[in-house]
């Protein structure tokens, strides 16, 4: 074969191995390194480096570099001027070697890039420019053989440069497109912040109308998300449902605030008035597109009942939303724990013997069984946060005291619950 | 003569001065790269002369190319004499197109290279006559 032919085939085999390489972008300074050495070996070149165009702080970023040694720089300044001169299409390769084309190149990349190249013995110019823009060089030595380029080895390096060119506009692309996926994620985490600031207001707006009641909202929000995680909700459904406990009892908000501050029994009149709030929720949070499904939901049926004994529609078992049935087991236990001036809070002995009571009647079982587990946890020290033993209070959960009841109420749950009508 | 780096992917052999080191069968950039490595740590370590085998290497592309000048880079910045060994015959012609062979000598095979170097007395380098060599 004749020393064309080879010399021929071998470029053409290297054009080949530079589309395999570019379309290999998991790692973009890999790509170019590797597009480097095809570059160098497919004429020859002792050395060379490829630079990219930096915009924003107008320099040349050495990405690749090979035979410099340690002299190749990390940057260099490059004028923007300069950039908007060589971003024609189908530019020229620039030689530093022959001095008709010297003042020329002088003039397109300046003295100082000029004199570096120079001292960097890189010779040959090829500029990268993809849609009219300029995005970088290929910077080529000296080749092996010692001799000048070729007009045909110009133009191998021109048509590998215009390869190259478009691997790192499309890397500078998903850059872009990642920097702005970053930005967006940015934008919903702080939408979300604001959102959940917003709701922690409401719930403080919604307990400051029933003054026996302050921090239920939260505690019953804070209640709902652990029953959630102990049930093996995803965390984007245990911040969802932190929000529907929250955000339970906003219906109040429409309610006469002397009724709901009744200092006694309330008639029959009065209660059905309050038995307004879970529906007047609804109205209220169905028009807010909530990030997390089933808010209004959730709101709706926190006193629905599992035996269909409960309000505004009587639905039974599994007609009540899994959500529902949580907030409605964080609610109770809020009300019976804690102190209102007409009512004395529940001990402990008492709060198991409710659950034990209305398992299956008023609270889903495996609802309870998850507080109790959640709660067996904490009294255990299983769990990095103590919340249930700080809402409750120094001295409420008295392990010895509690241990075994919690570990028996559970057996008892967990045991029933398959055979419980509803189940969540 | 002793196989040193027997965990390393690149094999390499030491005969007095020189370090001889065996490409693998293809030259992609990884492996290429740790060619040159290895080239560049025996040269630290006191080597005079190199000797590149590649006995097992069925093609070279551009890359390989692009290496094999890396090394030539090396040796030449060390005063090193540099000799490619088992060069297959396509292979040889493209070395010597692209002007490798104007910088490193062709030798039939491992001995021949190691032959070669003796003759030169690597104690006191100079360069290996370049060209192809029996």
């Amino acid at each position: 074969m004749s020393d064309q032919t080879t010399k021929l085939i071998h470029a053409f085999s290297a054009l080949a191995d530079l589309g395999e390489e570019l379309a290999d972008t998991r790692d973009f300074e890999e790509m170019v390194r590797t597009t480097l050495h095809v570059v160098l070996g497919a004429l020859g070149v002792r050395r060379g480096a490829v630079a990219e165009y930096m915009q924003d702080d107008a320099t040349l970023r050495f990405v690749a570099a090979w035979g410099l040694g340690d002299d190749a720089p990390a940057t260099l300044p490059f004028a923007a001027a300069s950039a908007e001169m060589l971003s024609a299409p189908h530019p020229r390769a620039l030689s530093l070697s022959e001095s008709e084309q010297l003042k020329l190149v002088q003039h397109q990349l300046g003295d100082t890039l000029v004199a570096t190249l120079g001292e960097l013995r890189l010779q040959l110019v090829v500029p990268l420019v993809v849609h009219k823009k300029f995005v970088g060089f290929i910077l080529l030595g000296d080749k092996a053989t010692d001799e000048e380029f070729t007009v045909y080895e110009r133009e191998v390096v021109r048509t590998m440069a215009r390869h190259i060119g478009v691997g790192i506009f499309n890397h500078r692309l998903l850059r872009e497109v990642e920097q702005r996926a970053e930005e967006s994620r940015g934008l919903y985490d702080n939408l979300r912040t604001i959102y959940r600031d917003t709701v922690r207001a409401f719930a403080a707006a919604i307990d400051c109308k029933d003054k026996y009641t302050q921090g239920h909202s939260e505690r019953v929000g804070k209640y709902s998300e652990i029953i959630a995680r102990e049930m093996g909700w995803s965390e984007e459904q245990v911040e969802g449902i932190a929000v529907a406990g929250y955000l339970h009892d906003i219906g109040k908000l429409v309610v006469e605030r002397d009724i709901i501050n009744a200092p006694y029994k309330i008639d029959a009149k009065q209660s059905s008035e309050l038995n307004r709030h879970p529906a007047a929720g609804y109205e209220i949070l169905a028009p807010i597109q909530h990030p997390y499904a089933d808010i209004p939901l959730m709101a709706k049926y926190h006193h629905e009942r599992i035996d269909g004994r409960g309000y505004p529609e009587g639905l039974t078992g599994d007609q009540i939303p899994p959500g529902a049935k949580i907030v409605s087991v964080a609610d109770s236990f809020d009300a019976m724990t804690t102190d209102r001036t007409y009512k004395r809070r529940k001990v402990f002995t008492e709060v198991v013997e409710d659950f034990r009571k209305n398992a299956g009647k008023q609270f889903a079982p495996e609802v309870l069984a998850a507080l109790c587990r959640a709660m067996l946890k904490e009294v255990n020290g299983e769990t990095k946060e103590r919340v249930m033993i700080k809402l409750l209070g120094k001295g409420y959960l008295e392990p010895e005291e509690c241990r075994p009841l919690l570990v028996e109420l559970i057996a008892e749950l967990e045991s029933g619950a398959s055979l419980a009508a509803g189940s969540v | 003569m002793v196989d040193s780096h027997d965990r390393s992917p690149v094999r390499s052999a030491r005969s007095g001065d020189i370090a001889v080191i065996y490409a693998s069968d293809y030259l992609n950039k990884l492996s290429g790269e740790r060619i040159e490595r290895e080239c560049r740590a025996h040269l630290g370590a006191g080597c005079r002369a190199l000797v590149v085998d590649f006995k097992n290497t069925g093609l070279v592309n551009s890359i390989g190319v692009s290496i094999m000048l890396g090394v030539i880079d090396a040796a030449e910045r060390a005063h090193a004499p540099l000799v490619f060994s088992n060069v297959n015959s396509q292979a040889a012609q493209l070395f010597e197109i692209l002007g490798l062979t104007l910088h490193a000598a062709l030798a039939a095979d491992e001995h021949a290279a190691l032959r070669m170097l003796s003759d030169l007395n690597v104690a006191h380098p100079q360069r290996v006559p370049v060209g192809k060599h029996t």
